[in-house]
């Protein structure tokens, strides 16, 4: 049979490898400087207060870069130089692949221009607003399309077990995109989810986890069932492992989600759902990392030379620690104390940093030499990042694991006389030691990560590129696909595993869409009478609250544990959140609960800690909001913002909006008279100053804030 | 919680979704070896040289 000549489009892969690192080590450095900011929170109260910078806006940034920006440039790297191998093809369309690309770094633009802004939707992992969903979605098929496509032009019958990967986090990633992100636009600046607080929370959990499954995981073990082999010269330990491992994976992993939700108002049912479902993930977890490392049986003394297989040594034991770890955290008893403490943040960054960092640094180190046709520029320096980098990730979770530790268990700690031991500022203080060296940890996880760029960018120098790279082989036999001048329907009416696939996925969005609005919005309605829609003014603090991303720091959840309730108050009830589009549950307390945060102190307590937190809580690593007090509110949505509630099930009357404004300017008085009469000063104020503070919003924060929770306060 | 009933369906779906991949990769073949193409991947089809192929002819070159 006639070999056929065609050539690998390299030129892509070298694209996407050094979006990698450029968007790894500025993801990594926003990261750096949160983390700083927790270090040393004075200096950047005293010193660097801008809005723009302060950590609610600059986490998501972080989290978005870390995750979508470099693991995300690392899979399209990673599937880009495979997928062609594995296939003996071409990648389907160069101009596809090119719009992958730019379109990819765009989104990424778009990322860094609008979280520092504050345009948030305000869920986790899902921040950025809905017209930057939309390009994802639009990019996300670009990608799809080209691979299958390729994936059709193969020249190999057989779709290796990394293929396999690749395309359920294709569908995967699609499907819990597309429905995380429902959101009715009010402007281009903002969105609301469509589903309110316990829908809102199952369908970001569900996304959330999945991100991590589908996005973390999958692409980068399909990349390990690539790189692994191919930089061990060895064959995978079992095939058959490795087909068993990846069905079994995919099918467990899409209902773990509600074990980020234990001991909140998600009914329990669904909770022990996720529970036994995270416990069974172990298992195929662990076979897919023994796989990975058993590939090396009787070529460990390689690793010992080779910097790619030590990186992915490193990258497997991580993946194993924090799979062992994840149905470990999803036990009720372990989560009671590692639930909201800086473990989770130890344990994403075991993942983060081991998992996927280590394996694309592996991958960088396998790829630049093959794509420069030349040797690593120098191993010694290679040596030197993988032991930076790991110490880097000693420093990070080590002291993450302590400190979320202490904290746990600090809460939980009672007097012996039925009292907490501990106020909750106490539990935060003493943990900056550790939150010091955790900078420290991530400082030189940076370091080995520019060191890296170095290496790379002079083995790029001494070597040359070949954009197109000759490759030969047989064609495929099989029956042609499509028979000349026959349609692209009846082609696939001889396929019927394909067309039933193709119809499931037509019947499923258009079922889908036509159900959301009804079942949803319908559901939405409230189970507990006292609980009423938000005021304008306190919608308009909410958004403000979602805008400064208070929820990194705050939960608004109360378990129903004894330390929970004896510190914040009567546990949260699923009723409490329907009209909460987004929900603000949380997943962290750097700061305490606020879900009966209303009452508890004064409007006057509230304005003076909003602008120096350190004045009124001293230890307090909360940012100074000096912003809010000058900002005048924008009330020019309010009406409209009020309409889309309606639309989303908020029963306010009907013509309610065109009432809004002038309700929300007799409650935003009301709160500025009352810090100005509450002011120990005592000092004489004129009604122009009320008038203008009233404005400001802060007050429309502290509106929000004053009444959490108090719906139900009095039972 | 009437969302949970989508979530299910949606999950069910890809469920059925990924079901229907995998008997067509069964009928298909695709299982049937599962050795072969372990040691498959490790063979790179890069064209060789004149003078690799000519290395490898007396033996000395790297395959």
């Amino acid at each position: 049979m006639e070999l056929e000549k065609f050539k690998y489009d390299n030129a892509i892969v070298k694209k996407f490898a050094y979006a990698t690192i450029i968007w790894g080590i500025t993801g990594m450095v926003v990261g750096l400087i949160v983390a700083l900011q927790m270090s040393f929170p004075l200096f950047f109260n005293e010193y660097l207060g801008f809005k723009y910078i302060s950590f609610g806006r600059l986490r998501p940034l972080h989290t978005n870069a870390v995750i979508f920006a470099f693991v995300g440039n690392g899979i399209f790297t990673g599937v880009h130089y495979s997928l062609q191998r594995l296939l003996k093809t071409r990648m389907w369309s160069d101009k596809l692949s090119n719009i992958n690309f730019w379109g990819w770094q765009l989104i990424i633009v778009c990322a860094v221009a609008t979280l520092p802004l504050g345009m948030t939707s305000g869920k986790e992992y899902a921040e950025l607003e809905w017209w930057i969903d939309i390009m994802i979605a639009g990019i996300w098929v670009v990608f799809g399309w080209n691979m299958f496509a390729t994936i059709l032009a193969r020249r190999v019958q057989h779709l290796y077990v990394a293929i396999w990967f690749f395309i359920a986090t294709f569908v995967t990633v699609a499907m819990l995109h597309i429905f995380n992100s429902f959101e009715l636009p009010i402007s281009f600046m903002k969105s609301y989810s469509w589903y309110a607080g316990v829908q809102d929370a199952l369908v970001q959990w569900w996304y959330g986890h999945n991100a991590v499954a589908f996005f973390l995981t999958t692409p980068y073990l399909g990349l390990m069932y690539y790189f692994v082999p191919k930089a061990s010269g060895r064959p995978v330990y079992s095939y058959r492992l490795s087909i068993i491992h990846f069905w079994a994976l995919i099918f467990l992993y899409i209902w773990a989600g509600p074990h980020h939700l234990l001991y909140t108002s998600l009914p329990d049912w669904a909770q022990s759902l996720g529970v036994a479902f995270s416990i069974m993930l172990l298992l195929p977890s662990w076979g897919g990392m023994l796989n990975g490392l058993l590939t090396l049986r009787g070529a460990w003394d390689r690793v010992r030379d080779d910097v790619t297989l030590k990186f992915m040594v490193v990258a497997l034991t991580c993946y194993g620690m924090s799979t062992f770890e994840g149905p470990m955290l999803s036990l009720k008893f372990f989560n009671s104390i590692t639930h909201f403490t800086d473990w989770v943040v130890a344990h994403v960054h075991v993942g983060g940093l081991g998992w996927n960092g280590m394996f694309t640094f592996g991958m960088l180190y396998y790829l630049f030499p093959v794509l420069f046709k030349t040797k690593l520029f120098s191993k010694k320096l290679a040596n030197y990042h993988f032991w930076i980098a790991t110490l880097g990730i000693m420093f990070y979770a080590i002291p993450m694991y302590w400190a979320g530790f202490v904290q746990g268990l600090m809460w939980q700690e009672f007097k012996p006389d039925g009292n907490l031991e501990y106020e909750f500022i106490d539990t935060v203080t003493q943990l900056r030691p550790m939150y010091i060296l955790r900078s420290f940890g991530g400082f030189l996880f940076i370091i080995g990560a520019v060191i890296m760029s170095y290496n790379l960018f002079k083995t790029a120098k001494q070597g040359s590129f070949v954009a197109d790279e000759d490759a030969e082989a047989a064609p495929l036999l099989k029956a042609p696909s499509k028979i000349k001048g026959e349609g692209w329907h009846k082609a696939m009416e001889r396929k019927p595993i394909k067309m039933l696939v193709f119809s499931l996925i037509a019947v499923a969005i258009g079922g889908i869409i036509e159900i959301i609005p009804t079942a949803i919005v319908d559901s939405n309605i409230p189970t507990i009478e006292a609980v009423k829609p938000y005021t304008p003014l306190e919608l308009e603090g909410r958004d403000i609250y979602v805008r400064e991303g208070c929820y990194n720091c705050h939960s608004q959840m109360i378990r129903p544990l004894r330390f929970d309730t004896e510190r914040y108050g009567e546990y949260s009830k699923a009723g409490e959140f329907v009209y909460d589009h987004p929900f603000q549950w949380g997943s962290k307390r750097t700061g305490p609960d606020l879900a009966r945060e209303g009452g508890k102190k004064s409007n006057y307590w509230h304005f003076s800690h909003m602008i120096m937190p350190k004045e009124t809580s001293p230890g307090s690593y909360m940012p100074a909001y000096g912003w809010l007090r000058d900002d005048k509110l924008d009330t020019d949505l309010t009406d409209n913002k009020i309409r889309a509630m309606q639309t989303l099930g908020v029963p306010y009357a009907v013509g309610y909006d065109a009432k809004a404004l002038d309700d929300l300017h007799v409650q935003a008085k009301e709160i500025a008279l009352d810090i100005y009469q509450s002011n120990p000063d005592n000092r004489e104020f004129t009604d122009a100053e009320v008038v203008e503070l009233s404005e400001t919003e802060l007050v429309a924060l502290i509106a929000y804030l004053q009444r959490l929770g108090t719906d139900i306060k009095a039972e | 919680m009437g969302v949970i009933y989508l979530l299910i369906g949606v999950s069910v779906v890809i469920a059925i979704v990924f079901l229907s991949f995998f008997l067509w990769a069964s009928k298909n073949g695709q299982f049937d070896d599962d050795y072969t193409p372990s040691v498959r991947i490790l063979f790179d089809d890069e064209q060789l040289k004149d003078n690799q192929l000519k290395d490898n002819l007396n033996g000395t070159g790297k395959v």
